[in-house]
């Protein structure tokens, strides 16, 4: 994926030794759109890491047997692939990749408010992620206590995995904490003169309101894990009940974190859905600002909830009485934001496009993930399926069939934008069809497996579940072969693809109004002033010609 | 649009070097090399910095805020074992108190200088301040080396280590952005009294470490 | 127009929810129910799922009747109407979900306070209650040596524990990478659970390592059994058979492994079951 800026540009504005061309992406550039690239890129790597461990996950569990692989070595892999696949691949990904690339057009500035805390921020997640991954071949041993880490287990398991894996995520905290900061700084203080905070893309608020979450969130986490890290190391006792610790207060301070993690996770993806849908189907966003304030209320309620993965944890009952109605609730906002969604279809003119197709995609699947995911809301109907596969079904048709679909779809929305080539669209349709249906192959037979007996983080299992799960597996080895159609689009568009203009789909948003790929600061002139970002058949007679865009003065 | 996207690159290098567009925010450059960009957007920059670092120390503050949530629950439901108790010693941490509200006001004071320009003035107010600090450190380590437990004696001693040794790192960095902005105030420093940025930002972080303090203090010694 | 409008809406409405009722009533993803708390817990989950099949039904097929019925035909660079929003839509669409939630939240309410999950843990307040306050008051010393009975006195920190007369007590401990079930009653230890039908068991759980979990997905039941922290559960098995007892936290490598069974006997067969296992014949 290179890009091409017009030659004569970098001499000027390139500092002095910044590599030119393709090697700026191998370098610390302050360029927000080579940062941008660059989380993506790494993103996409280690999303091929993480699918290569569920792919060993799921040939285990092919069969009833603990076969495939030891035991111990089968947590160290759906360990790694939970780590890797939400601290490396969707979260930088959704945030950092797109954030990065998009928030400065969106707001009219040349680049991040702080271009050096960003390139830092990019530059911790590499490290990171190897040192993660070498875990598992130079310290003997990865961490094996599962994403959530909980002690006393994760006191016990082999400490130097342990220990590694919570340096990483504290480095990938930190990159998360230091990506939030520039994005509120950025949307908040760095917007064009003239240009209101109730004009700007959806996508600045959902990067806004998901920032605000990893501020008051993440640094609670880093606490966490310090203290466990104390645990493992000085053999102090906070969650160690040995020593008189407290498991449970743990867990609390964890999915703190953890909750919100998951807004973090998919509010950036609501934001791009936004963006794409009204394109794709010529007509304004629906709704914004109920859109707007459902975002703010998912964040406040986002940060409310963490006890529902505790209800069988021993918190009193009152504890699980608030969490349940207060998880409900948050089904009233993201309900808003669906319905405003299929307004915003309703009506139009749609194209079909492998973009759209993902988009819809997203819509059903996340549909589908946010009501069982109110049902794990009712303690009653949590205690059953809590920690079974019904719980790994849930998160999956949210995190892949919600937001991974979102990124697939935000790739063919604007690879034109980063490259200046169209992505093939029959390539894009095929991708798009193995991916839907290896995905729900994959996971709806998860959510029977877990209603009838089968919990999750076992190797083995009893053997009347092994239908279903070949199936399952047969799924993930569909959803395996669904990347390949994406890798030969990208790597055959790079070479051969044919020049998408400044603006294939004549969007409004101020992104498309400069070349593509855009010049190092974005605009050439003044940067536009984009008051109506979905103003789609308000300027009649339509056509690509018409949108207010009022130059600047 | 067509027209605006498609504007000759030559247009575009010298379009953002000569403007002094407000939305220019200088910042593919080396920051501190504000003196290259207009005034206007130097401010700009300058007060995404500050208001940069504010976010950044509300971060900070929900770690605090995480572990004071750990530290009162476990009082709250996890007995002491036999023989401990939560009473500390309160001379020395009291006036250590009394060290850091005092340097909050010295550096107020080193900073209203450095905008009167008055910068001499500024460094020895920054000096005083830098001073407190470090006393404030020693009385630290004079608590930690007479307290009557360790590190792993027992929960409460876990976490008041945790808490205060937390806190204790705030305070070096910010003894040791002091020691370099008070250098920096010396003529022909980076700080002047148009151009501050570092000075206002250790003021605020200082500003912030005491606040937590004060918290600290309240439920750890006082509670 | 208007009227065909709101007919169409009304009848699509009606399909949907009848559709939802029909799904949610007649697919069962269920195994069997063996405890009372089974047969509540499948009531919220017919509810549950006829809602949930009617909210992913409705929007399902908006969605599909939307892309076919809009999509672009070929040669058509319009574009659509430029509607930008529609408050009485807006407050309709906030207004059905946070009822559907609200009806949701407080049925579930109700479940849970019938499986028990609402009744206090602690075992003195329980005692106070069950064995009434008149007692109490005329007899400290004796209500307080029932207080302080088999859990001697501990506190309880989560779990479900309905108010009952005569509980079976069985003390469940979980290490890596078993469950040990001991009865108070008649000194058996055993590695499996075995229960008369009918009769309220508790179980007093602890951990001695890491945290597990006590689940009988048939019982519709779990608890966490953390250490450090015992924890109780209460059932009343109705249903006679053999069930798996799964271990439902990560526990270790061998997690995946640490399963027994619970048998739920006819009351006879239980006694048998008890004096066949009972120390006074199996040690001399
Ligand atoms: C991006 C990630 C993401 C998102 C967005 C969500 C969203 C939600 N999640 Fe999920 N969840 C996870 C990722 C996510 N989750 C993960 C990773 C875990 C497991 C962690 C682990 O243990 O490893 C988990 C686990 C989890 C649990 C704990 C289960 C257990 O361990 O026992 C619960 C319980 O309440 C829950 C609930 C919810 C709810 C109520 C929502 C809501 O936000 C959903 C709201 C959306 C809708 C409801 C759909 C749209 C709304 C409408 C169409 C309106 C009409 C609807 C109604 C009236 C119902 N989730
Ligand atoms: C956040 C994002 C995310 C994503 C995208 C995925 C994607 C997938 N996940 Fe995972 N998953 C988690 C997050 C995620 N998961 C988390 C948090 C857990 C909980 C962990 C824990 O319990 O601690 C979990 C747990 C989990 C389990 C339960 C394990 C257990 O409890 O025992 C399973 C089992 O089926 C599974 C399967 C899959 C599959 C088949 C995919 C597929 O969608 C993956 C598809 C992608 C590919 C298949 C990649 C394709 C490419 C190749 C195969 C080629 C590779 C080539 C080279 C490297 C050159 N996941
Ligand atoms: Cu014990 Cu899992
Ligand atoms: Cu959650």
């Amino acid at each position: 994926m290179t890009v091409a800026t017009p030659r004569d540009l970098e001499p000027q504005l390139q500092e002095p030794l910044q590599p030119a061309g393709w090697l700026r992406y191998f370098s610390f550039s302050l360029d927000h759109k080579v940062i941008g690239l660059q989380y993506l890129v790494c993103g996409f790597f280690f999303y091929l890491v993480g699918g290569l461990l569920a792919g060993a996950i799921r040939t285990e569990l092919a069969t009833p047997l603990s076969d495939f692989m030891p035991r111990d070595t089968y947590n160290e892999v759906l360990t790694l692939h939970g780590t890797v696949m939400i601290f490396l691949w969707i979260v930088p990904v959704v945030n950092g990749a797109f954030g990065n690339y998009l928030i400065p057009f969106y707001v009219g500035a040349r680049d991040m408010a702080f271009p050096r805390l960003n390139a830092v921020a990019f530059w911790m997640i590499p490290p990171a992620g190897l040192l993660l991954i070498s875990s598992y071949f130079l310290a003997g041993a990865a961490a094996q206590s599962g994403w959530t880490a909980y002690p006393p287990l994760s006191l016990t398991t082999p400490a130097a995995g342990q220990i590694v894996w919570i340096l990483s995520v504290l480095l990938l905290g930190g990159s998360s904490i230091f990506g939030a900061v520039n994005f509120i700084a950025t949307v908040l203080k760095l917007r064009r003169p003239g240009l209101k905070l109730m004009q700007l893309p959806m996508y600045c608020w959902a990067m806004l309101g998901t920032s605000l979450l990893v501020v008051l969130s993440t640094p609670v986490l880093a606490g966490v894990l310090i203290l466990l890290s104390f645990d493992i190391i000085a053999h102090t006792g906070f969650f160690n009940p040995a020593l008189g610790g407290n498991v449970v207060v743990y867990q609390h301070l964890f999915w703190f974190y953890s909750h919100p993690a998951v807004y973090i996770m998919v509010l950036p993806a609501f934001g791009l859905v936004s963006e794409i849908l009204p394109v794709h189907s010529r007509k304004p966003l629906f709704g914004y600002t109920t859109m707007v304030y459902s975002i703010m209320a998912i964040v406040f309620l986002g940060l409310i909830v963490w006890a529902h993965h505790m209800f069988t944890s021993g918190t009193p009952p009152w504890m699980r009485l608030f969490f349940t109605i207060a998880t409900s609730f948050i089904a009233v906002p993201t309900g808003i934001k669906f319905f405003n969604w299929l307004a915003t279809l309703w009506g139009g003119k749609i194209a079909l496009n492998s973009a759209m197709l993902f988009s819809c995609g997203f819509i059903l699947n996340f549909v589908f993930g946010g009501i069982t995911g109110i049902t794990l809301a009712q303690v009653p109907f949590d205690i059953h399926v809590h920690d079974t596969y019904y719980v790994v079904g849930h998160f999956h048709y949210i995190v892949y069939g919600g937001t991974v679909f979102v990124i697939f779809a935000s790739l063919y929305h604007w690879y034109p934008k980063f490259t200046g080539h169209l992505l093939n669209e029959d390539l894009g349709r095929l991708h798009f069809v193995l991916t839907f249906i290896g995905f729900n192959l994959c996971f709806l037979p998860q959510h029977w497996l877990g209603l009838n007996g089968m919990p999750r983080r076992v190797a083995e299992y009893d053997p009347t579940f092994s239908t279903l799960n070949q199936v399952s597996s047969v799924g993930a080895l569909i959803m395996a072969i669904s990347t390949l159609p994406l890798l030969i689009n990208v790597v055959v568009t790079a070479l051969y693809g044919t020049p998408a203009g400044d603006n294939p789909w004549n969007a409004l948003t101020p992104e498309w109004l400069t070349t593509s790929p855009p010049p190092v600061e974005n605009w050439s002139g003044e940067a536009p002033l984009v008051t109506e970002p979905y103003g789609y058949g308000q300027h009649q007679p339509a056509g690509p010609s018409s949108h207010p865009l009022t130059p600047a003065a | 649009m067509t027209s605006i996207s498609s504007s000759s690159a030559a247009s575009a290098a010298s379009g953002s070097t000569a403007s002094a567009s407000t939305t220019r925010t200088d910042s593919l450059l080396p920051e501190g090399s504000e003196h290259l960009a207009s005034q206007e957007s130097a401010d700009a920059h300058h007060d995404a910095r500050l208001f940069g670092l504010a976010t950044f120390l509300v971060a900070d503050g929900m770690t605090f805020a995480g572990f004071f949530a750990a530290y009162l629950t476990f009082r709250a439901v996890n007995p002491l074992p036999e023989g401990s108790t939560y009473e500390l010693e309160l001379l020395l941490p009291t006036i250590n108190t009394v060290l850091l509200l005092v340097s909050s006001f010295t550096f107020h004071r080193a900073g209203q200088a450095c905008r009167a320009d008055q910068l001499s003035k500024a460094r020895s107010w920054l000096l005083v301040t830098g001073g407190l600090g470090l006393a404030f450190l020693a009385g630290q380590m004079v608590e930690y080396f007479t307290l009557p437990f360790g590190l792993t004696d027992n929960l409460f001693a876990s976490t008041f280590y945790a808490l205060t040794g937390f806190h204790g790192l705030h305070v070096t960095l910010g003894a040791i952005c002091i020691g370099i902005v008070a250098l920096q105030t010396r003529p022909g420093g980076a700080i002047s009294a148009s151009s501050h940025f570092g000075l206002e930002a250790a003021e605020l972080y200082w500003h912030f470490v005491d606040g937590i303090w004060v918290v600290l203090y309240g439920i750890l010694y006082l509670l | 127009m208007q009227i065909r409008t709101a007919v169409t809406t009304a009848l699509a409405a009606t399909a949907l929810i009848a559709t939802g009722m029909l799904v949610g009533t007649q697919v069962n993803l269920l195994p069997v129910d063996a405890s009372s708390n089974a047969a509540a817990y499948d009531s919220l989950f017919k509810v549950l799922f006829s809602i949930g099949t009617m909210l992913f039904a409705g929007i399902l097929i908006v969605l599909v009747y939307s892309l076919v019925r809009f999509r672009r035909r070929a040669g058509d660079g319009a574009d659509g109407p430029p509607t930008e929003g529609n408050l009485p839509l807006e407050i309709v669409w906030t207004a059905i979900p946070a009822v559907v939630v609200l009806f949701i939240g407080i049925y579930s309410y109700d479940i849970y306070e019938r499986m028990g999950g609402m009744a206090p843990l602690d075992h003195d307040a329980m005692h106070h209650q069950a064995s009434a306050m008149i007692e109490a008051s005329v007899q400290p010393a004796a209500s307080q040596a029932i207080g302080e009975d088999q859990t001697s006195g501990e506190r309880v920190w989560g779990g479900i524990r309905p108010i009952d007369g005569d509980v079976l007590p069985v003390d469940v401990t979980a290490m890596q990478f078993a469950f040990i079930f001991h009865y108070p009653e008649g000194e058996i230890t055993s590695g499996e659970l075995h229960v008369p039908l009918g009769r309220p068991v508790e179980l007093r759980m602890k951990a001695l390592d890491v945290i597990h979990a006590f689940w009988v997905p048939q019982f519709r039941l779990k608890q966490d059994v953390i250490p450090g922290q015992p924890t109780v559960l209460t059932f009343t098995p109705t249903r006679a058979g053999t069930y798996p007892v799964i271990c439902a936290e990560l526990c270790g490598p061998y997690h995946g492994g640490m399963r027994t069974s619970v048998v739920v006997h006819e009351p006879d067969d239980y006694l048998a079951w008890v004096q066949a296992n009972s120390p006074a014949i199996t040690n001399t």
